[in-house]
């Protein structure tokens, strides 16, 4: 036992032996809080080693042995979170699955994984696990956290998590010794344990298995806090999907290494309230969070009062001059930084509040690019928002954008302790601790991935810029070429179409074509708005889209991004030249995005075969039919006649421009 | 400090043992002058049960339900309710004794948030009088923080967290039915009758409803009586079917037996009458 005392004090090498130490050292500190029944409930990490521990020994009772694979799925609660550790204590390795995936989604990944034990939120995940039977031999319990509606199922293989944690509690009353043969347990594992198993959404093909070691998570997670300063005064809001890597570095590797406090939202639509609620002091969201809450801003300040509106654009005016400038720690005038300060009381300060963001120390964006004005937006308000760019295999931290070092157009310096490279081909390659163990049960896909020397493969295709920020073109592999030879990069393109709020989501054709044709979607709440504001009336998505109006709006908004393009000599020869707005919205339950929202292009370019044909031959208009699938797994169908407008490309003038300015 | 709410915190389920009949109706008829809504109609919800009543348009559906919790008052037959002959019984004397309803058009009070409309339907169960209400601080403050735990578990068990505050005339027409059912519940009934819970609904929505009603009657045990037009809804959920046509019973029985009935294919399909 001495001699883990002197593990714990130093933190420790995996996250049991962290948990003891931070019960030690932060013991009535919170650890963990969920909002249940409208109330804030909270836990101490002393609570939370308490809980954990009686449920660890709970699954040892029920026979879960070291090496063996846990599936955790369900929305972010406390207790999936301390399932994980718990499995971590006897040697198990926790595998979380997204909870929204289907059935047969879901049932590869558990089947691949050869989980044993299953512990899930509530009675969806249960009927799901149990219609897996066949597909998941090695399944032998599921374990639920919400009892709801199992009352009548038949208890020989299922178990709520509360009657676990009896069966341990139990186990502790009758043998006082039990608390620290369990400690004793993990006492010999080391760092360079497997820690965790997080399964990548397969933008390509089957979804592949990322082992990370112990080492991996926690050098990261401690680089990470020290980078920024983070320690355990932090409240985090953990509400992104607990199976990605980000959600498991955020609010359990960096948490436990930090001992901040991780807050559960009562359900996944009461994040905003949550957020204003807790108000974090570290946030992370993907770029859309962001153009929500910008989006929703702008809509409350259309319909607010003259004086309202008129004050909002005067000193947002005055945010934007000087606003950056002054989180930079940049000179500004006098008079600026006065104006700056009545806008905080008068216009930020309240604004701040609304998104729950006045605490906020810094917050990150990743995984898609963000339009420079939205990200603009945040900094001007005097939040400390930035970027990164990360992957599953490096635990996250790739690269990290320092203090007083933003540009909008890259994604950082090299993480600690990253090293980057640029291969021939364009492709970003980089070496690090967190780099992961394998891919499991695919050798042959981790040889391909990462050399022997431990370099990287990323997929991206990127440039080092001169002050040694790096900046991603695109994905390698979607970089191509028109017919005429100009550089193709689609996602550039999507990414400016997606700048415009009316503008969900876009898919760029041109490989190998002669000229770029877009499928866009529209978003339904700004347009929605739009429409309301002009007295349309529609019924249904489909309906809005196919509007005259809404096809003219969004036809401007292609040809500003042609212009845009026009001015850039590598890229004015991808202009587009043909778009038609989708009759449905794309949606991971059809297979048309991952879990974490990314385009699956070849998948779209199968499914909507005959509306890029027609894009292609001319015509004006397409008649389509799509299978949609429902949550449940069943199936209907959507048919609409989409039509397809043209644009003239601008001419090139970047040259030329360039020469008289 | 447990995140959701204990078993034993809930209503105890009631075994459904089939010789509990809940509510019998003998020879009920119901008259708006010459017009016969109801003709000489009988039949039994059992304990625990989920009930359902249906027929096509006009068959007297809705006036059953409002001869059973008061609102009409039929010029014929009797009514039993857990035992005992009902004598003529005004709604909120159903509603005391534990018949709670949603409406086939939600009726609920727009203005106000999705709360305060389930919070109206604990008002019956309010003990402490207006003036203590008045003095608030005591015994009345306690009783309504004790509602309303009761109210977050009804917002809990029907996932509406996110519109807690919101003002049902802003919700979607989903989620409104969706707050009519937690008003009904925060009644704690022992008989729920629901006309057309999933009218207008979407698919997923109705998918959601049926979880609902399938978990209020086990969890809570509460006896479910429902009319819907969806018939695969219908032969779902319910334990037994009751179908009328231009006010007169043409069937009862379980869902099979009912879909062969040759009355009933003959009501829906429309031969001359």
């Amino acid at each position: 036992m001495t001699g883990m005392a002197d593990t714990a004090s130093s933190g420790g090498d995996t996250f049991p032996k962290i948990l003891l130490h931070n019960a030690k050292v932060f013991e009535d500190r919170t650890a963990v809080r969920e909002k249940d029944l409208g109330i804030w409930q909270s836990w101490t990490w002393s609570e939370a080693l308490d809980e954990i521990r009686v449920f660890s020994l709970g699954l040892k009772e029920l026979g879960l042995k070291p090496h063996d694979k846990v599936a955790i799925v369900g929305a972010n609660r406390p207790r999936l979170y301390w399932s994980m550790v718990a499995a971590q204590a006897i040697g198990a390795v926790p595998v979380p699955v997204y909870a929204d995936s289907v059935a047969e989604e879901m049932a590869y990944v558990l089947g691949h994984a050869e989980v044993r034990f299953a512990i899930v939120e509530d009675q969806e995940q249960v009927d799901k696990l149990l219609s897996m039977d066949e597909a998941v031999p090695t399944l032998e319990r599921v374990i639920y956290d919400e009892p709801r509606g199992l009352r009548d199922y038949d208890h020989t293989k299922l178990h709520g998590f509360t009657d676990v944690q009896d069966i341990g509690r139990g186990l502790l009353a009758s043998d006082p010794g039990l608390s620290s043969a369990w400690e004793a347990g993990f006492s010999e594992a080391n760092g360079s344990d497997l820690a965790v198993m997080l399964y990548t959404s397969g933008t390509t093909g089957r979804p592949k298995g990322v082992m990370l070691s112990f080492d991996n998570l926690i050098i990261s997670a401690r680089n990470a806090n020290a980078f920024d300063g983070l320690n355990e005064t932090e409240e985090v809001l953990a509400y992104l999907p607990m199976a990605w890597i980000g959600d498991h570095v955020f609010s359990l590797a960096q948490a436990f290494t930090a001992g901040y406090c991780v807050n559960c939202p009562e359900n996944l639509d009461t994040v905003d309230v949550d957020r204003l609620e807790i108000a974090p002091t570290y946030f992370f969201a993907p770029p859309r969070v962001f153009e929500m809450l910008l989006t929703r801003i702008m809509v409350r300040m259309e319909d607010a009062g003259r004086i309202k509106r008129k004050m909002f654009d005067y000193f947002m005016g005055v945010a934007r001059r000087a606003g950056e400038k002054i989180l930079n720690g940049e000179q500004v005038p006098l008079s600026d930084k006065i104006l700056y300060t009545i806008g905080e009381f008068l216009v930020y300060a309240p604004l701040k509040n609304r998104m729950g963001l006045t605490r906020l120390k810094v917050g990150y964006t990743a995984g898609e690019a963000i339009g420079p004005e939205i990200f603009q937006f945040f900094r001007s308000l005097g939040l400390n928002l930035k970027q990164l760019y990360g992957q599953t295999e490096a635990s996250v931290y790739i690269t990290l954008q320092p203090d007083g070092e933003i540009f909008g157009d890259t994604v950082g310096k090299p993480a600690p302790s990253v090293e980057l490279k640029i291969a021939d081909t364009g492709e970003v390659l980089y070496r690090s601790p967190g780099v992961f163990v394998g891919y499991y049960k695919n050798d042959e896909a981790t040889r391909s991935t990462k050399t022997e020397e431990g370099w990287v493969h990323t997929g991206d295709a990127g440039i080092i810029a001169e002050n040694g920020h790096l900046k991603i073109i695109d994905r390698a592999k979607d970089v191509g070429k028109l017919t005429d030879g100009a550089l193709f990069a689609p996602k550039y393109i999507e990414n400016k179409l997606k700048f415009f709020p009316n503008i969900k989501e876009a898919v760029a054709f041109g490989h190998e074509r002669d000229r770029v044709c877009v499928f866009i979607n529209i978003d339904l709440t700004a347009v929605g708005s739009w429409a309301e504001r002009n007295n349309v009336n529609y019924a249904s998505y489909q309906e809005l889209a196919a509007h005259p109006d809404v096809y003219r709006m969004i036809e401007s908004h292609v040809d500003q991004v042609n212009r845009d393009l026009s001015k850039e000599p590598m890229m004015a020869g991808s202009q587009i030249h043909r778009f038609l707005i989708l009759h449905k919205e794309l949606d991971a339950d059809d297979g048309e995005l991952t879990r974490t929202q990314k385009v699956r292009r070849s998948f779209i370019a199968e499914r909507y075969g005959p509306l890029i044909e027609a894009l292609y031959d001319g015509s004006t208009s397409k008649h389509i039919r799509t299978e949609v699938t429902f949550e449940d797994g069943r199936t209907g169908a959507i048919e609409a006649v989409v039509e397809i407008r043209d644009l003239a490309p601008h001419a090139a003038t970047g040259k030329i421009q360039e020469a008289a300015e | 400090m447990n995140a959701f709410v204990a078993k034993d915190e809930l209503p105890q389920s009631v075994p459904a043992t089939n010789s509990d009949v809940l509510l019998r109706v003998d020879n009920v008829s119901l008259a708006f002058g010459g017009v016969k809504a109801i003709t000489d109609i009988s039949f039994d919800i059992l304990k625990g049960e989920i009930r359902a009543i249906i027929g096509p348009n006009g068959a007297g559906k809705t006036s059953m339900l409002n001869v059973i919790n008061g609102f009409y008052h039929p010029q014929e037959g009797t009514i039993t309710w857990r035992g005992s002959v009902r004598s003529k019984m005004r709604p909120y004397e159903a509603a005391s004794q534990g018949i709670a309803r949603t409406f086939q058009n939600v009726a609920l009070f727009k203005g106000m948030t999705t709360l305060d409309n389930i919070m109206s339907g604990r008002s019956l169960k309010m003990h402490r009088n207006f003036f203590w209400q008045l003095l608030w601080r005591g015994p009345a403050e306690r009783e309504e923080i004790e509602h309303r735990r009761k109210v977050e578990d009804i917002i809990d068990f029907l996932e509406i967290q996110a519109i807690r505050k919101t003002p049902v005339g802003r919700l979607p027409y989903g989620l409104q039915k969706r707050v009519e059912l937690g008003r009904a519940l925060a009644m704690e009934p022992e008989l729920l009758l629901l006309d057309e819970p999933m009218a207008g609904m979407n698919l997923e929505e109705k998918e959601d409803m049926s979880r609902f009603i399938l978990d209020v009657n086990q969890e809570f045990g509460t006896t479910i009586a429902l009319i819907e037009h969806d018939m695969g809804v219908v032969m779902d959920l319910s334990d037994r079917v009751v179908v009328l046509d231009y006010g007169r019973k043409i069937a009862d029985g379980s869902p099979e037996d009912v879909q062969k009935s040759q009355a009933v294919i003959d009501a829906y399909l429309g031969v001359s009458h």
